[in-house]
């Protein structure tokens, strides 16, 4: 039998019985569809929670203090608040390990920030100069605060976006107006570009001060809540990582390093962390969608069954005018594949529309892959062969004495 | 030719044997109009099935033109079926949705046919069975029942075969189709030299034969040429 007319039959056999032929399909369909819309939510979601990771910096090793861990009862202060980290420490960083792009140490805390008639609590951070570029952070209008500022402990101050609006209304002209931070008379300098994102506290809510002036007049300390390394590419960040932990130490004069009063967080470890979830996520959701998959397939399963008992006659009289085995499973597998293929490829048509306007009306943000295009045409395909094939292989076993006489 | 020697066929069910046929022999030739005859249970079906080669017989020979077709594999008694062999059944046996020139193409799909060469023997086959050229493009459901007994007759002939085995074409057709039916294996027979076997219960429609094979409890019971058809009709 020549493969022209196999496919011929397998037209005429399956346009013979629409409404059954159809429903079958609308089975894989789904299956299909619901895989490639799931599949591309939690690739979206992945790539939403990535994006919003690198917005906090590119290549970057944050050093945060931690409370020291002894033997016997040790209070924990809360990490972030305790004291271990100073001015020195960043000095130290800045200076000895040379691979470090740039380093920007910062306090901050939350301060009550009053302009005129309006008053707002939100976080104030004292930093220096590098921080826009390790932060990758860009100034709007105005500019940042300048190593002059740090150095005459100047008391100006650069507003986030959003504490400009609660300050002084939506898109007012700030600069060169007045706040109070604790009382402290600020003049406003500059005024940085929305980033938005909340995943790690919000960047646009911010006000930034010289470092030298927060510790000065608002924290009347010199420790340091955070010191920001930026590697220059990803390869080097665990080395300086490692740098930074054995300098520290031996500045802090602590042999174990178990017992560290600091820890130091790689921005590679948090996007593989927050990654390794979210694809855990896609899997679940994929898993889920996949059991729709197979329900499919076991409907194709179930009326390429009805089928062969219905052409119980049709079968026996095929064999007994020349068709082989062959000839009669491979005709009812490819009726069963055809099925599935049409499936699969409605299915990822589908699938894309959904996920289009699922982005579209911004519920979620999808992504489609290829390879969850291939994976899913792929298993529809596989689908067919395995749940034809049982079908298949009764269809072709049958007697053509028994067949023919069967009503 | 068909040259059958000595042939036996046994059931097995279970512990229960039941020999169907107890050593049939006989030889017909080409061109020859023959009516197996007997009454049901008399094992003329199981020997239509060997002769069909749809089956084979427990012990004994089958040679169809020379060929011994008595120990053949599955697959190549499909081969036999496919090159030697036109089978019309009582239950017609047409594909319901296709259409008449599509059933009649059906054997030379499997023989692996050109389209172009199917579509000429089939309506070729189809005007030797007597339908109309207007019924080609018919759905075989649109048809009536001697209409579509022919294209069954046309199906049986397309692939050129040695012999064409009609299991009770009559069956399911009344009395006047079935004189029409019936006189189109005749003229077949007479005008192409087409070798035609019969298989029947009625005396009717074995009498448009020119040979019949009485079969009975499993062996020949007569074996006569046309001019003693009174003589079986007899008992």
């Amino acid at each position: 039998m020549k493969t022209i007319d196999i496919f011929e039959e397998t037209y005429a056999a399956l346009s013979s019985n629409k409404a059954r032929s159809g429903l079958t399909i609308l089975g894989i369909v789904i299956g299909i569809s619901s895989v490639i819309v799931m599949v591309s939510i939690g690739q979206g979601a992945q790539g939403t929670i990535q994006s919003q990771i690198e917005s906090i910096g590119s290549n970057l090793i944050m050093v945060t203090p931690g409370a020291q861990r002894g033997t016997g009862i040790s209070v924990s202060a809360g990490r972030g608040s305790a004291r271990t980290l100073t001015q020195d420490d960043a000095d130290a960083i800045s200076k000895e390990i040379t691979l470090a792009q740039a380093v920007a140490p910062e306090i901050s805390g939350r301060y009550q920030v009053t302009s005129k008639g309006k008053n707002t609590n939100t976080s104030v951070v004292g930093t220096t100069p590098e921080y826009p570029a390790v932060r990758s952070m860009e100034m709007d209008e105005g500019s940042f605060v300048s190593a002059q500022n740090v150095l005459s402990l100047s008391k100006v101050a650069v507003l986030g976006p959003t504490a400009r609006d609660d300050l002084f209304g939506e898109n007012a002209e700030a600069i060169g107006q007045k706040i109070r931070i604790k009382s402290i008379e600020f003049k406003i300098i500059g005024i940085t570009k929305a980033k938005g994102g909340t995943g790690f506290g919000s960047q646009d809510d911010m006000i930034f001060i010289p470092l030298s002036t927060a510790q000065r007049f608002l924290a009347g300390d010199t420790y340091v809540t955070t010191i920001s390394v930026q590697a220059p590419d990803s390869e080097s960040m665990s080395a300086i990582q490692q740098e930074i932990t054995d300098l520290l130490l031996s500045r802090h004069h602590i042999s174990d390093p178990t017992l560290a009063d600091f820890s130091t967080l790689n921005q590679a470890d948090i996007v593989s962390a927050a990654s390794s979830v979210t694809q855990t996520f896609t899997i679940l959701l994929a898993a889920i969608a996949g059991i729709s998959l197979v329900v499919g397939g076991i409907g194709i399963m179930n009326m390429m069954l009805t089928t062969v008992t219905e052409r119980t006659k049709e079968i026996g009289l095929r064999k007994s005018i020349g068709a082989k085995r062959r000839d009669i499973s491979l005709q009812f597998l490819i009726e069963a594949t055809a099925l599935t293929f049409v499936g699969g490829l409605v299915g990822i048509i589908l699938g894309w529309v959904v996920a289009f306007f699922i982005t579209y009306f911004g519920v979620l943000k999808t992504q489609i892959s290829l390879f969850s295009v291939i994976l899913a045409f792929g298993v529809s395909a596989g689908i067919g062969i395995v749940f034809g094939y049982y079908p298949a292989k009764r269809a072709a076993r049958l007697n053509p004495i028994d067949a023919l006489r069967y009503e | 030719m068909i040259e059958i020697k000595d042939i036996t066929k046994t059931y097995k069910t279970g512990n229960i044997a039941f020999q169907a046929l107890k050593g049939v022999s006989f030889k017909i030739n080409d061109g020859e109009f023959v009516a197996i005859m007997g009454p049901s249970g008399s094992g003329k079906s199981t020997l239509m099935h060997i002769i069909g080669a749809l089956d084979t017989p427990t012990s004994g020979t089958y040679l169809l033109d020379k060929k011994d077709v008595s120990k053949l594999s599955e697959d190549e008694l499909t081969d036999i079926r496919k090159d030697k062999i036109g089978f019309v059944f009582q239950t017609f046996n047409l594909l319901p949705r296709a259409t008449v020139l599509r059933n009649v193409m059906l054997p030379l799909i499997y023989a692996e046919v050109d389209p172009d060469e199917r579509k000429r023997r089939a309506e070729a086959a189809l005007t030797a069975a007597g339908l109309d050229t207007e019924h080609f493009s018919h759905l075989s459901n649109q048809l009536s029942g001697g209409q579509i007994q022919r294209v069954a007759i046309a199906r049986a002939l397309v692939n050129n075969p040695s012999l064409i085995l009609a299991d009770e074409p009559t069956g399911n057709l009344d009395t006047k189709t079935g004189e029409i039916v019936l006189g189109t294996f005749q003229k077949l027979n007479e005008e192409q030299g087409r070798t035609i076997i019969l298989v029947t219960h009625e005396h009717d429609v074995a009498a448009h034969a020119r040979r019949i094979i009485h079969i009975k409890d499993g062996q020949v019971l007569s074996d006569t040429d046309g001019h003693m058809r009174k003589i079986i009709k007899r008992p």
